[in-house]
């Protein structure tokens, strides 16, 4: 059974916790503007918001990249960037209609989630489990969707 | 048992083979490209020109075996002639082959302007490996090489000349750079960068006539008067579709062969995608030429799907580009001039090169153009794409355009982009 | 490593700014933030400059571990010398600008100097930038931060500021960042204001990286975090209640100082407590608090999001709306200094005053106390509305606190006398005994008649009086790490010394001093040694706290400060507690202070021998 990052907003408390841990996974540097997971502040509401790649099946940026390197790991079902294949067209950055494909100015290629290979950084740093590793038992899609329905439920803004 | 055939063998002619495959196992699938190379993608070529890659990093398939073990037929030849009433295709080879269903993703070719001396040797095209092949060998740093034309194209090459160290000095016949893409603040803070990196950049700048020099092998005169020594010339004016072997089918076509909301063609059992084919635009519900790697990919995967037999209605396809300009990142999306009656908010940081304006319609978003953003543009297309209702978020996105991300949550989105 | 090794040095005379390379033996001695930047001011200016003298100077200043993945890694200090007590200040902050400077490349920023013209500072990556501040001068911190970020268009830049007081010389302004956290204390935001300062803004994408031994410090990280994970009071306590989880636990056991310390126990204690913070209104059923939320790093998370009650007085009329949004809610300090000092219960009266504190930069402590003692001279008849603008000052009066607080954030009118702080109030009007403060600082929330030890941290502090440079609270109420009597001044003297000089190195980590209520030193020590070039054993450990105190203390010295002004009010030495487990306790601190001058290696007149000068270096 494939797995998923599940994310609780309700439990989030802000720390970037999660940010730290996956630029230093992905990155060697504790670094939140190289993170792949973002923690979106909407503060008059004292609400926050983890955001990224939910593995959709649409898969946009995959079927973007012009030379093959977003690829999806049969395992763990993960959208992933070969570095050496990624040319830094960042085509994919535009196709993802979620924005979790970002641009990395210092490699020169895309990043976004891989899921850490099946052992996601974010969720086990994440102190409060509000974002956690779990069961996928429906798709990239309908887990977007109730996703945003439940953070946008008491949404004023 | 089903026998398509698929002319072009870009990313929309491979993602049709695939998908073909994939949705009719049992069909005959051949794919034909006229390019001696393995299918390859032409955006990954500024990538070579630069060193980031080499030839094998261009192909769309990397595996050698990709085609083959998916029993699709890939035929280097070249197509002359096509008689839609037999169903009938005719090889330069000198073979011709019987289809049940056409995809014809013949892609565009550059267009070479109407100016003398155009056809010296040492002024190239950018388009194909081959045209790759020939400005590496001419582009070695310290080079003079004029860029004609400051299109979406023509910018792209910019970036691997100017990074192959090269004296660049580029032409453009508007009044500022990537006219088509961008606005002119945008495309204003994109020419001040460019010039702040070495490059010397004309807009409003005509070429009259191309030399062959003394002091120089060329010499490129400007509609001024100027007179520009170069060692190289690359032209990137324009492009025109690849439809000249479809001659007599009777398909209908403006800039590019008309396609229904199946991606067919005016005639039965021809469908096209890609760069050649004019179908529909998302944001105007008009017909459109939209060249561009995503547009591609989709047209291809659809086209497919009712080439196969299972009817897929396109939405429509999304004008969104993305461009690097020697660091300088800038993109567009949907439509990013605005709407009659729309609104709209800017916001203008010239010092740090950062750019974005939202145009609006109601309370939806319907376009937009980012310079110097790289994170979370993609939420762009999103909110545009997914008819995103803003409600309050429109107010807090007129005082705040960059709270794109939250808008996005906050509101997340009422229709899926399909 | 950890440190980046880049200090910027901004002189706001000449408006330049300049990189220097860190001083890294003075880091091998003194760490980081509090300690490390106490010894660059000691180097770099004269103990006895007038603190709003553009000769004064304000450091920014990181600890090594700020911004790393270590649990709290957000804080911040500001190093400064004080014009509330003359004495050195050291303001430490959480919030998220900390670690933004560091994540931009630097360890600190040294401004020195005045600007002639309001200016800020925009500081991305390596581009620092002065900018004129003319627009927003006069502003309040929430105004500066919002015109900040529509000027730059970065919903990622984070600021700290200073509000009008702080401008007009009120000496407790506070420099607040991220809206609702502040560099509260000693008046660090009026030297910011006396250097024409008003803002820095920061955006910061380079990172932390730098770490000794990665893998190391990932291993001592995550054992850390385990154990903030498996305490009570940081997984349980602070998370659900904050710091005012103490509220009803310090007013039980007769330590809450209520209306200027006049009595140890507020009735209305439980009103403002954690407990009543999560309680449903009536109007709008709805909590005054909204959620519990963590500054940079942090896995305890004991900030306060809070809203106002919508029918309360203080959001009717017209321009509201800007309270109408959760903002940072009550601590400990400020529900104490604003509500139980004061005398007022009314919740909302405290948020909203805690709100304006944030919107205008004040310390919330330093303001209430002074209310407080404002609100005594009222009661005696020594000041009158004549005095305070037809304000009834009452104990007990809300409304009057709400004004109050927006008069002192705009620094108008009687604001202005609340401005001078409860010293010079107290002074002015011919009752300086009445003055609950030391060394010119006002008291934090515990009484030393009911919890002996805190009456000698109060007395030797460093920035006057505090409750954060030896919380003996921990072990004479909370039993951590051990349980002392709080009535009992014997091992006092030893208890403070070792709380203070543990403070000062947990102070020049870059991590959160509330992380002690579940670590040791033995738990920081393997994160520091793992990030940090350099022998940072235990035993090192407590000699830089103890070079840290020392410095802070010759620094004093220097400045003019003596051993008479290690002492308390009369009324914590002489008026005995009249009710609860205290009551007819007084504080003895004539019994602990000789013995803490001894122990610290002291002379009897509180001066640093010269074996130990020697010993520490200092």
């Amino acid at each position: 059974m494939l797995r998923s990052l599940h994310i609780d907003p309700q439990k989030c408390t802000g720390c970037l916790q999660c940010e730290m841990a996956c630029s230093y996974e992905n990155e060697k540097v504790f670094n939140p503007a190289k993170s792949r997971i973002k923690v979106f502040n909407f503060h008059d509401e004292g609400r926050f918001v983890p955001y990224t790649c939910t593995q959709c099946a649409e898969a946009w940026c995959l079927h973007a990249c012009p030379v093959e390197a977003i690829t999806k790991n049969k395992l763990t079902g993960a959208m992933e960037v070969a570095d050496s294949v990624c040319v830094g067209c960042k085509v994919c950055t535009i196709a993802c209609p979620f924005g979790t494909v970002n641009y990395n100015e210092t490699t020169g290629k895309v990043i976004k989630c891989d899921l850490c290979g099946g052992d996601p950084a974010c969720a086990k740093a994440c102190p409060t489990a509000a974002i956690t590793y779990v069961d996928a038992n429906f798709t990239g899609l309908e887990r977007m969707r109730a996703w945003a329905a439940k953070t946008s439920a008491g949404a004023r803004a | 048992m089903n026998r398509y055939v698929i002319v072009g063998a870009g990313p929309a002619g491979v993602i049709a083979a695939e998908t073909l495959r994939d949705t009719d196992p049992a069909g005959d699938v051949t794919l034909i490209g006229d390019e001696p190379e393995r299918p390859y993608s032409r955006m990954a070529i500024p990538y070579l020109l630069i060193g980031k890659i080499g030839e094998e990093g261009t192909h769309l398939r990397k595996a050698q075996t990709h085609y083959d073990s998916r029993g699709i037929r890939v035929l280097r030849d070249r197509v002359e002639r096509v008689d839609a009433g037999a169903r009938r295709l005719f090889l330069a080879s000198g073979g011709a082959m019987d289809y049940d269903r056409l995809l014809v993703c013949t892609g565009s070719r550059p267009l070479r302007p109407p100016v003398p001396g155009i056809d010296l040797p040492g002024v190239h095209t950018c388009w194909t490996l081959d045209d790759a092949r020939h400005i590496a060998a001419r582009a070695a740093p310290g080079a003079r090489v004029v860029l004609v034309g400051a299109g979406f194209v023509g910018c792209i090459v910019l970036e691997a000349l100017a990074l192959r160290g090269v004296h660049l000095t580029v032409l453009e016949m508007g009044d500022r750079m990537v006219p088509r893409m961008m606005n002119p603040t945008a495309g204003g803070l994109i020419k001040r960068w460019c010039e702040g990196r070495g490059v010397r950049v004309l807009t409003s700048t005509r070429v009259a006539a191309i030399r062959a020099g003394a002091a120089a092998p060329l010499q490129v005169v400007l509609d001024g008067g100027e007179v520009l020594d170069a060692d190289l010339v690359v032209s990137a004016a324009g492009v025109a579709p690849n439809v000249e072997f479809l001659q007599g089918c009777g398909i209908d076509r403006e800039r590019g062969l008309l396609i229904d909301h199946h991606l067919q063609t005016s005639v039965p059992g021809i469908y096209a995608a890609g760069d050649v084919a004019q179908g529909r635009d998302f944001s105007t519900g008009g017909l459109e030429v939209h060249a561009i790697q995503p547009t591609a990919s989709e047209h291809g995967r659809i086209a497919a799907l009712n080439m196969a037999g299972v009817p897929t209605e396109y939405r429509g396809s999304f004008n969104m580009n993305v461009l690097d300009t020697l660091g300088l990142i800038s993109s567009s999306f949907g439509l990013w001039m605005g709407v009659p009656g729309g609104e709209s908010v800017e916001m203008v940081d010239a010092e740090r090169f950062r750019y974005l304006q939202l145009q609006f319609d109601g309370e939806r978003m319907v376009g937009a153009t980012a310079v110097g953003l790289t994170q979370h543009v993609g939420v762009l297309r999103g909110l545009i794409q997914g008819g995103v209702r803003l409600g309050p978020w429109k107010a807090q996105l007129l005082r705040d355009p960059l709270r794109l991300m939250e808008a996005w949550l906050a509101r997340n989105f009422t229709a899926q982009a399909a | 490593m950890a440190w980046t090794r880049k200090i910027l040095r901004v002189n706001l005379t000449q408006g330049t700014c300049t990189p220097e390379a860190l001083n890294m033996a003075w880091a091998r001695d003194y760490l980081g933030q509090r300690g490390l930047a106490s010894k660059y001011l000691a180097e770099e200016i004269d103990p006895r400059v007038d603190a709003l003298s553009p000769d004064n100077k304000m450091i920014m200043t990181t600890g090594p571990l700020t911004g790393t993945a270590a649990s709290t890694s957000s804080r911040y200090s500001i190093v400064t010398k004080s014009p509330l007590t003359g004495a050195i200040a050291c303001s430490n902050s959480g919030g998220f600008f900390g670690a933004e400077l560091k994540n931009a490349g630097w360890d600190m920023i040294i401004f020195e100097g005045r600007a002639p013209a309001p200016v800020y500072l925009f500081l991305h990556n390596d581009r620092a930038e002065l900018l004129s501040a003319e627009a927003i001068w006069g502003r309040s911190v929430w105004e500066t931060d919002h015109w900040i970020h529509q000027r730059h268009q970065d919903p990622q830049i984070r600021v700290a500021a200073i509000g009008a007081g702080a401008e007009k010389g009120v000496l407790f302004a506070a420099v607040v960042n991220d809206l609702h956290r502040a560099a509260g204390r000693s008046g660090v935001g009026t030297v910011m204001g006396s250097k024409n300062l008003k803002a820095v803004a920061i955006r910061g994408e380079l990172g932390v990286g730098n770490i000794r031994d990665p893998e190391g410090f990932m291993k001592a990280v995550v054992d850390a975090k385990a154990v903030l994970a498996g305490n009570a009071v940081t997984s349980a306590g602070l998370p659900t209640y904050g710091t005012q989880v103490l509220m009803n636990v310090i007013n039980e056991m007769g330590a809450m100082p209520t209306r200027n310390w006049r009595e140890i126990q507020f009735e209305g204690a439980s009103a403002i407590s954690g407990e009543a913070m999560h309680e449903p209104r009536a109007s709008d059923c709805k909590p005054n608090l909204v959620r519990n939320a963590a500054c940079f790093g942090c896995t305890i998370a004991c900030g306060r999001i809070s809203t106002i009650d919508p029918s309360h007085f203080t959001l009717r009329g017209e321009g509201r709306d800007r309270y109408k949004v959760a903002s940072g809610g009550l601590e400990y300090e400020a529900a104490w200094a604003l509500g139980s000092d004061t005398g007022v219960s009314d919740i909302d009266a405290l948020t909203y005053a805690n709100f304006i504190c944030n919107e205008h930069g004040l310390d919330p402590i330093s303001f209430g106390a002074t209310v407080a003692a404002a609100m005594e001279l009222y009661t005696m008849g020594v000041l009158t509305q004549a005095h305070t603008g037809g304000i009834a000052l009452d104990f007990g009066n809300a409304e009057a606190l709400c004004t109050l607080a927006e008069l002192t954030g705009r620094g108008e009118g009687f604001g202005l006398e609340i401005g001078l702080g409860s010293k010079r109030l107290c002074a002015r009007y011919g009752h300086p005994e009445l003055s609950m403060t030391v060394k010119g600082q006002e008291f934090p929330a515990y009484d030393a008649r009911a919890i002996k030890g805190m009456g000698l941290t109060y007395a030797t502090s460093n920035r006057g009086a505090c409750h954060l440079r030896s919380y003996t609270v921990a072990s004479e109420v909370l039993g951590i790490p051990v349980k002392t009597d709080p009535l009992a001044t014997e091992g006092k003297a030893e208890l403070v010394k070792a709380f203070q000089d543990a403070t000062a190195v947990v102070d020049s980590t870059g991590l959160c001093v509330f992380t002690t209520f579940a670590w040791t030193l033995a738990d920081i020590q393997p994160q520091v040694a793992a990030a940090c070039e350099g022998d940072w054993s235990m035993e090192k450990l407590a000699e830089v706290g103890e070079r840290i105190w020392n410095l802070e203390r010759q620094f004093n010295l220097d400045a003019g400060l003596t051993a008479a002004d290690d002492t308390l009010p009369p009324r914590l030495l002489k008026e005995p507690a009249n009710t609860g487990p205290a009551k007819g306790h007084v504080n003895e601190l004539d019994q602990m202070l000789p013995e803490y001058y001894r122990i610290r290696g002291w002379t009897e007149d509180g001066r640093l021998k010269p074996d130990l000068r020697e010993r520490l270096g200092v």
